[in-house]
């Protein structure tokens, strides 16, 4: 999280964070484990008045950041979902909300969203080789004004909750994207299985979906750039989570090495363990600054995001899961007990790390980017 | 860093960073020369003596010219030749300097931790003797700090001052000097107490290096690199007008020379060129090596080029946040052990990829990279030795950053004479 918030950031993210303790413990988020749907419409609706879902819409649409910089404050709440490990569609929604809003499209469709009563959310491309490149499993097609969309994504996150999806396809001239009603014949949704209590994915199939051009979101055939802004707010938004995760996970356990004594000593007395908590506490704060940095370029839309998107990502998902597997293995037998909480971010973390690209692809995507500033090609 | 900011509320109006930016771009456009990627490389190996001792004089020569266009000192006070300004405009120099010739080796540890300490401990005739010169390329310092005794314990220093009237006579060794052969001074640590508990019997001192009471001997590493020096003190006469601190109180001056020497290039009173736009010397070397074996389609290949250049990122934006949160009090002065850890073992990391990257060629070679791929490797540790271990870098991050219970010391309230000590060292 940032160095220094404004007094209304730190207002905002502190009443996000005292709604989630109060209404998302972790006995609630347990609770929630064989729960369809994984959170309560009510809970989101609430959250939804706190600014959950109008951070990244403008307010013309309704909206308004806290800083002027609504991703920056976005991720301010994505990192106390993380430190709760906390239930509701945030990144999904807010993707689709922002692209409707930047696209100035289905307005009804956005002030559902912001209010809470609505979900939507976006069948995640592939992450490509090259700088702004990406891999979409839908194609469109034409008849007449009607367009057909054929393919597939999976995992595709909330997508059994969603009203909405929002689909980029490959068309004529490049990429579109199209925002298809979840009820539309022909869209089939199944439920995946994974390891977050309260995180729902799922598999979407558009079987020859027919809608009509006002189903498009932005202008047909020339959404590489909006699918570009999509992605870097997706994974702004995981990275901010994540470290959300390792903070809680990694606190959690420094606590516990002061007060669990072994052989007459806490642990926390102990230079083997003490020299890995240096370590740990170093990946932490790499982690929260890489995450700030690429968060803000994100939301500048610096000519650097996308290189420290993917560095973020990619350091994120490596150290992350390092940090909170060696959180485990300090806890010991309890640390793999389901009634213990440290899990709760471990799981959380773990499809973070996995959706939006591996750290392994990111690491190759920086490659790629080098590859373009050097002038060097593959 | 308290006394950074009292200095700025008396010295009133601050340029403003757009201005300063615009006069720093200006100057250095029409008066440095430029420099290619090549010449920055992270080798400094096989540089004969002549042209070290050129590269030396350029440097002091640049030095006087940034002394001379206000460039100099950006945050050392106006009393002592430096500009008054403040960490932020440092760094919008660091920024404009990216590609440019700048004296990179007068800056550590010349003037971190060197001035840096004298500035904060030393007397006002000391700083004006000395801080104008340093800041005028005139007097390069070295930390005669470590003992071949021991590195990492470093108040455990044998080299003793014994005082003689009004003045000290020093014996001992010193370690680890990089350049002592070309520089002018050394800010030295030495026992001035046995009969105390190790902390309370030092006291620092300053030193000319070049008299015939030191001698200075050039150590070969790995790389072949005979930078680093040992200095061989023999009745060494110091005016006690030449003490930094109290006697017997050079533990207070070494604890803060420690912190400075650990901020390293983060360091306000040191300019370096990084921009703002993440500049690359280590990920390129890495990308290049791969470019001239062509193995850049190689899937794996570009896996371990694209770790490179994530690790310097995040180390470069790790160094920001610590800098940023010791500057707003957020953490305390001893988080800059997290950056010393960070890029000890980034260093580490990106040396070994780096050589993987080479290839078999690695074993054997014909091309001056690979040759710099198999030598950096070899020297792979250095980057998590030099400058504090990482191992007392987690030392403490645990106990000072974390509060964990401290490691139990069996030389503490014993008088210094009496504690254990392993063989003597050959050298």
């Amino acid at each position: 999280m940032l160095v220094a918030l404004s007094e209304d950031q730190a207002f905002f993210r502190e009443t996000t964070a005292r709604f989630l303790s109060e209404q998302a413990p972790p006995d609630a988020v347990r609770a929630l484990r064989h729960d369809p749907t994984g959170f309560e419409r009510d809970f989101w609706r609430r959250g939804a008045e706190l600014g959950w879902t109008s951070l990244l819409v403008d307010e013309q649409h309704g909206g308004g950041s806290i800083s002027g910089s609504g991703l920056v404050d976005l991720g301010l709440v994505a990192y106390e979902f993380g430190a709760h490990a906390a239930p509701g569609p945030l990144v999904a929604t807010n993707v689709v909300a922002a692209a409707l809003g930047a696209a100035d499209t289905h307005r009804d469709v956005l002030a559902t969203l912001m209010a809470g009563e609505a979900v939507a959310t976006w069948c995640l491309p592939g992450i490509g080789a090259g700088p702004g490149r990406f891999e979409t499993g839908f194609a469109v097609r034409r008849e007449g004004e009607t367009l057909i969309v054929r393919g597939e994504a999976r995992p595709v996150e909330a997508a059994v909750q969603a009203d909405h999806l929002l689909v980029t396809a490959e068309d004529s001239g490049g990429l579109s994207q199209l925002l298809v009603p979840a009820a539309t014949p022909g869209v089939s949704v199944t439920p995946l299985c994974t390891v977050d209590l309260t995180r729902r994915y799922g598999a979407v199939r558009l079987d020859d979906v027919r809608v009509g051009p006002d189903a498009l979101v932005g202008e047909a055939g020339h959404a590489g750039a909006d699918v570009a802004t999509q992605y870097l707010t997706t994974l702004a938004l995981l990275n901010s989570e994540s470290v959300g995760a390792m903070q809680s996970g990694f606190d959690m356990t420094v606590e516990w090495a002061f007060e669990r004594y072994s052989f007459g000593r806490p642990l926390a007395s102990y230079q083997a363990l003490k020299h890995r908590f240096a370590d740990m506490l170093s990946w932490l704060e790499a982690s929260h600054a890489v995450a700030d940095a690429a968060c803000q370029a994100a939301a500048e839309r610096s000519p650097e995001a996308e290189e420290l998107a993917s560095a973020a990502k990619a350091f994120i998902g490596q150290y992350g899961a390092e940090l909170l597997q060696d959180c485990v293995q300090l806890h010991g037998g309890i640390g793999v007990t389901f009634e213990h909480d440290l899990h709760l971010y471990l799981r959380r973390l773990t499809v973070d790390r996995a959706m939006a690209g591996t750290p392994s692809e990111h690491r190759r995507h920086i490659t790629g980017i080098l590859d373009a500033g050097w002038g060097e090609a593959a | 860093m308290s006394t950074l900011r009292a200095e700025q509320t008396e010295e009133a109006p601050l340029e403003d960073l757009d201005s300063f930016r615009e006069r720093a771009r200006t100057w250095i456009g029409a008066n440095l020369r430029q420099v290619t990627m090549e010449e920055l490389r992270w080798d400094r190996a096989n540089v004969d003596e002549e042209t070290e001792l050129a590269r030396i004089g350029r440097e002091r020569e640049i030095q006087r010219m940034l002394f001379d266009a206000g460039l100099a000192g950006i945050c050392f006070p106006r009393a002592y030749g430096g500009q008054g300004l403040t960490p932020a405009h440092q760094r919008v120099l660091n920024e404009e300097l990216v590609g440019y010739e700048y004296p990179r080796m007068l800056q550590v540890p010349t003037l971190s931790p060197c001035a840096a300490v004298i500035l904060e401990f030393g007397t006002e005739e000391q700083k004006l003797r000395h801080l104008p010169a340093i800041l005028k390329g005139e007097e390069l310092w070295m930390q005669f700090l470590s003992e071949p005794s021991g590195g990492s314990d470093v108040a455990g220093a044998l080299t003793t001052a014994v005082r003689d009237g009004d003045q000290w006579v020093l014996n001992g060794s010193k370690v680890w000097t990089t350049g002592a052969w070309w520089s002018d001074w050394g800010l030295c640590l030495a026992r001035t107490n046995w009969d105390v508990p190790k902390h309370r019997g030092l006291t620092v001192f300053m030193l000319p290096i070049h008299q015939p009471a030191i001698e200075v001997h050039r150590i070969e590493m790995l790389n072949g690199s005979r930078e680093f020096c040992q200095e061989f003190m023999t009745d060494v006469l110091v005016p006690d007008t030449d003490r930094v601190g109290a006697v017997d109180d050079g533990w207070s001056v070494g604890v803060r020379w420690m912190f400075h020497e650990r901020m390293l290039h983060n360091s306000p009173f040191v300019t370096e060129a990084v921009g703002a736009k993440h500049s690359s010397m280590y990920a390129k070397v890495v990308h290049d090596m791969a470019v001239a074996r062509g193995t850049l389609g190689d899937p794996t290949v570009r896996d371990l080029v694209g770790e490179a250049r994530m690790l310097e990122l995040v180390g470069d934006l790790l160094s920001q946040r610590v800098t940023e949160s010791i500057t707003t009090g957020r953490m305390s002065d001893q988080a800059a052990a997290l950056v010393r850890l960070f890029k000890g073992s980034a260093q580490t990391r990106i040396s070994t990829l780096a050589f993987d990257v080479s290839g078999s060629e690695g074993a054997a070679w014909d091309d001056d990279n690979v040759v710099l791929s198999a030598v950096n490797f070899l020297m792979r540790q250095a980057g998590s030795i030099g400058g504090g271990t990482t191992e007392m870098a987690r030392n403490v991050i645990s106990e000072r950053v974390l509060n964990m219970p401290r490691e139990r010391r069996l030389d503490k309230d014993v008088a210094f004479r009496d504690v254990p000590r392993g063989r003597p060292s050959q050298s």
